[in-house]
């Protein structure tokens, strides 16, 4: 058992009977459940006589999660030991997950490496839980991932819609034009030194302008429905991928590049064959920078006009009507979009950059 | 030392010139001055030989090789690679060269890094294959084919290059210190596998090294070199058998001619100006 394993199984032990104490203060059926975890967690103590697996710890932590979520309805005003059994479970949880690393580490726990992001995860959510509701916070500052949930679950034609106007029509399509721009941009100028003076200060300039100062116009240029925030997504996207390609295209050696030139082989073979396949791993980081930047630009650009739907839109209005859980609902749903856009093309970027060093070394 | 080479393959009427070089000077400006690369090269490279280039670091010996290649162009006098400017000759792909690392591309599987020049050069799909079969044999990496290159070592690498250059059959072979990196085992193991190729394919071929054994053992001509200005100071024809097992070092007709070139590398006063 290392140290902190040590104070961790100390405090959380201690911790419960303290709890336990206080608890009888209360008559013996209210929050019998959380009573029932703090004994547990009092008697986990023992381990210091006797060895204690690290399930039971894991076991106890999800016993007392349950608990507190139980004690919530019953126990109003929470009593000092309601929170000292949160922190109680939160303590199991971090020991528990302590000692799992250390067993997946010494090969004795294969297989179970998604379970420790999970704990944390799950832990967070528990923590925003009870205090929102035991604590009373007003549902503006922040409402319970409870309360957010189920506004998402009712909300799901609404938030269908958003996503279709914000993600499906502008991120998409801006993206996509952004990124090819950028691309064919990055070609020509590589191709001639005469466009890289010209066009290089010209991208950087375009990279410089501030997305609040752009979105208003483009909305006067394209109009209120979704052209105007693809054409904001455009000038985001379009200078991280002409940058990354430019000094992509310069990647292969000059040992590759006489190679093609013993074998006479002319500017596209050259392309094609070597400097392009060398400029992929490049070409993939712009990629992944704009997939996030993308949704960044179409949810602000919409707070600067459109119809009344899509997810920034959402997010200004729903706002000023104090709609929070909403809010969080748009948020949550752009953070789950915006991640699975970047693994989606990460996961694109490994099978097609399998051969880069920083990709090999994996299995 | 004989000037005549009376060991070298039986020539049919006079030999075919591959490589003439006239008053060969090439001169690279730089921030501190003109470097003089090469200064005044005379030298005939005909058919079916193997010609070996060696002197210290600076000597010219990259450049004239990178030179025929028509990677870097000659300031002054006049290079024919079989009767044509070097440009011609490039584009005609008269020769295959296997450059210091093996260069091979890592997204491509050896076999598709051998049938890299032939996709370029415009070959059908059943000869790539063929070509592809022949000259991976030829180098024994037969059942390599699938793998990557960053899956070989170092050595099998360098014979995956050689099987590049070799794949669209140029008659010229020109080779940068192709095993300068690799380590005297597995070196001494290339030479003679070189050899023997040389032997099957009758390539004319030029090699660079710094290795006074690997010129001796490998070459009918030893052409030694020094440096400011990079010049030509002798040119050995090798008296040595064709067929050279690799005790052949110890023989003392071998080492009278790695003698020779070592007399030469030090009448260039190469190595009191580089140490």
């Amino acid at each position: 058992m290392s140290q902190l394993q040590y104070y961790l199984a100390l405090v959380a032990g201690g911790l419960c009977a303290a709890g336990l104490a206080l608890s009888f203060a209360t008559p013996l059926e209210t929050a019998l459940l959380l009573k029932a975890f703090l004994a547990l967690g009092f008697l986990s103590l023992l381990r210091f006589a006797l060895p204690l697996s690290l399930w039971a710890d894991g076991a106890i932590a999800a016993l007392g999660a349950v608990a507190v979520l139980a004690g919530l309805a019953a126990l109003d005003p929470a009593p000092a030991f309601f929170w000292m059994a949160l922190i109680a479970t939160w303590l199991f949880a971090w020991l528990f997950v302590e000692r799992l690393a250390a067993a997946i580490r010494a090969g004795r726990a294969t297989g179970f490496g998604m379970v420790i992001p999970l704990v944390f995860g799950v832990s967070i959510l528990l923590f925003w839980e009870v205090v929102t509701r035991g604590a009373h916070v007003p549902q503006v500052i922040l409402p319970p991932p409870s309360q957010v949930w189920t506004r998402l679950i009712a909300s799901l034609p609404t938030l269908w819609a958003d996503f279709q106007q914000t993600f499906l029509k502008a991120v998409l399509a801006g993206y996509i034009m952004g990124c090819a721009a950028g691309f064919a941009v990055a070609i020509l100028v590589d191709r001639s030194p005469f466009l890289k003076a010209g066009l290089l200060p010209i991208g950087n300039f375009v990279s410089a302008l501030p997305i609040i100062g752009i979105a208003p116009i483009m909305v006067m240029w394209f109009g209120f429905d979704w052209q105007s925030k693809a054409a904001v997504v455009v000038a985001m996207t379009f200078f991280p991928m002409l940058v990354n390609t430019v000094s992509g295209l310069n990647a292969a050696s000059s040992i590759e590049r006489d190679l093609m030139r013993t074998y006479a082989a002319n500017y596209w073979q050259t392309l094609f064959k070597l400097r392009l396949p060398a400029a992929a791993p490049f070409i993939f980081n712009a990629l992944k920078i704009n997939s996030t930047l993308a949704l960044i630009g179409a949810i602000v650009a919409e707070f600067f006009g459109t119809p009344i739907v899509g997810m920034g839109f959402r997010i200004s209005t729903e706002v000023g009507r104090l709609n929070i859980d909403l809010v969080w609902a748009e948020i949550a749903m752009a953070a789950v979009a915006g991640s699975a856009f970047y693994g989606v093309i990460a996961l694109v970027e490994r099978s097609v950059t399998f051969w880069h060093p920083s990709v090999r070394g994996r299995a | 030392m004989s000037v005549t080479s009376p060991n070298n393959r039986p020539e049919p009427g006079s030999p075919a010139v591959v490589v003439a070089a006239e008053h060969l000077g090439l001169t690279f400006g730089t921030n501190d001055g003109p470097v003089h690369a090469l200064s005044d090269v005379n030298l005939t490279i005909n058919k079916g030989e193997f010609v070996s280039f060696i002197g210290p670091s600076g000597c010219g010996k990259t450049t004239f090789l990178r030179t025929i290649a028509d990677l870097e162009q000659p300031t002054s006098g006049r290079l024919l690679i079989n009767g044509m400017t070097p440009q011609q000759a490039r584009e005609t792909r008269a020769y295959g060269y296997v450059f210091q690392a093996p260069a091979l591309y890592p997204w491509r599987t050896i076999e598709k890094n051998v049938a890299l020049p032939l996709e370029i050069m415009g070959y059908s799909a059943i000869e790539q294959a063929q070509r592809i079969k022949r000259t991976m044999e030829l180098v024994n990496l037969a059942g390599f084919e699938k793998k990557f290159p960053w899956q070989l070592s170092g050595g099998m690498q360098q014979r995956a290059s050689i099987a590049r250059a070799l794949a669209f059959d140029a008659d010229l072979l020109l080779m940068d210190e192709p095993f300068g990196a690799l380590d005297e085992i597995v070196r001494d193991h290339l030479n003679s596998e070189l050899l023997k190729l040389w032997a099957a394919t009758q390539k004319t071929i030029c090699f660079v090294t710094h290795s006074i054994p690997e010129a001796v053992y490998l070459s009918t001509k030893i052409v030694v070199m020094s440096p400011r200005p990079g010049r030509v100071t002798d040119i050995i024809e090798s008296t040595l058998p064709l067929e050279r097992p690799l005790d052949i070092r110890e023989t003392p007709e071998f080492l009278a001619i790695a003698a020779r070139v070592r007399d030469g590398l030090r009448a260039g006063h190469s190595y009191e100006d580089v140490v």
